[in-house]
């Protein structure tokens, strides 16, 4: 996560009036986060690559346009984002849409696992099995959800600066925010009950 | 299935929506009064939301957040015009 601090020291001005060296600090500051979005949302180093390339050349080239009503970083994970879906429905036309329209209508589904796992031993959970699992359970969401975790939980961004940086509504962000945790917390769940049921019987 | 037990499993699924909320601290104190109520009375929902914040927590602290491997940051760069910056040291995240 960026630090506000860094985020204060960088002039916008600055880089408006081309000063490439200003330019260049955001850069670094962001890429490590955009490429980290781009890499999840479509699991390949080189597709990922291009989205980092794609967005800061949007950028560089729309800097002007910039009016400061988002903070830069919004600015830039909302051309990321748009590159990262874009990117996908090439690569996997067939795939539901992307911005696909989240159901509130039916509601979550009702937990299924219900497994109090918390209490493993903390090396459980540092484990490099465990850390994989963690992965695959975020591959295992579709798109939009991962987009939406990627940016309020792993980010930090808030409910507002996700909302702005994917150009949907607050309650949207929350709705497809609880629908995501959800389905890792059930997937998390099946992996750990079975890490405790072992631990039990050692 | 009793009366009884089902208005509790509407409870459960009721209260289920505002669980993200309740994890960040982003709801009424009226509505977190409820749900520690019902928490109290129905180990389902507590375990639910013990393990719904503790998944968060993993995601949050322990979940590898890989770096730029130093040839994108180097071909990102080139592909900005940027080579003559790119010898001062990257950001730690
Ligand atoms: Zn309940």
């Amino acid at each position: 996560m960026v630090e506000t601090a860094q985020q204060d020291n960088l002039s916008l001005a600055a880089i408006q009036a081309g000063d490439r060296a200003e330019f260049a600090r955001l850069v670094d500051l962001y890429s490590a986060p955009i490429y980290r979005l781009a890499l999840r949302i479509l699991g390949e180093p080189r597709d990922a690559e291009d989205v980092l390339q794609e967005t800061f050349i949007k950028a560089y080239r729309h800097l002007k346009d910039f009016e400061g009503r988002s903070s830069i970083s919004t600015w830039l994970y909302r051309i990321a984002s748009n590159e990262a879906f874009m990117a996908l429905r090439k690569r996997k036309p067939e795939a539901v849409s992307v911005d696909e329209e989240i159901s509130t209508v039916d509601g979550e589904r009702e937990p299924v696992q219900i497994e109090d796992w918390c209490c493993l031993p903390e090396a459980e959970f540092l484990s490099a099995e465990s850390r994989e699992h963690l992965d695959l359970a975020v591959g295992n969401l579709s798109p939009a959800l991962k987009m939406v975790f990627m940016l309020r939980d792993i980010e930090g961004l808030s409910v507002r600066e996700t909302a702005e940086s994917l150009h949907i509504s607050e309650a949207a962000v929350k709705t497809r925010l609880l629908r995501a945790r959800l389905q890792l917390r059930e997937e998390l769940s099946q992996y750990y009950g079975e890490r405790l049921k072992e631990v039990k019987q050692a | 299935m009793t009366e009884h037990h089902h208005d509790e499993r509407a409870t459960c699924r009721e209260l289920l929506k505002s669980l993200s909320d309740f994890i960040d601290g982003n709801l009424d104190e009226s509505l977190c009064v409820e749900i520690e109520k019902h928490m109290a009375e129905c180990d389902r929902c507590q375990v639910v939301v013990d393990t719904l914040r503790k998944t968060v927590e993993l995601y949050q602290n322990i979940y590898p957040a890989p770096p730029v491997p130093d040839e994108v940051r180097q071909r990102l760069f080139v592909r900005l015009n940027l080579d003559d910056f790119l010898s001062r040291r990257q950001p730690e995240h």
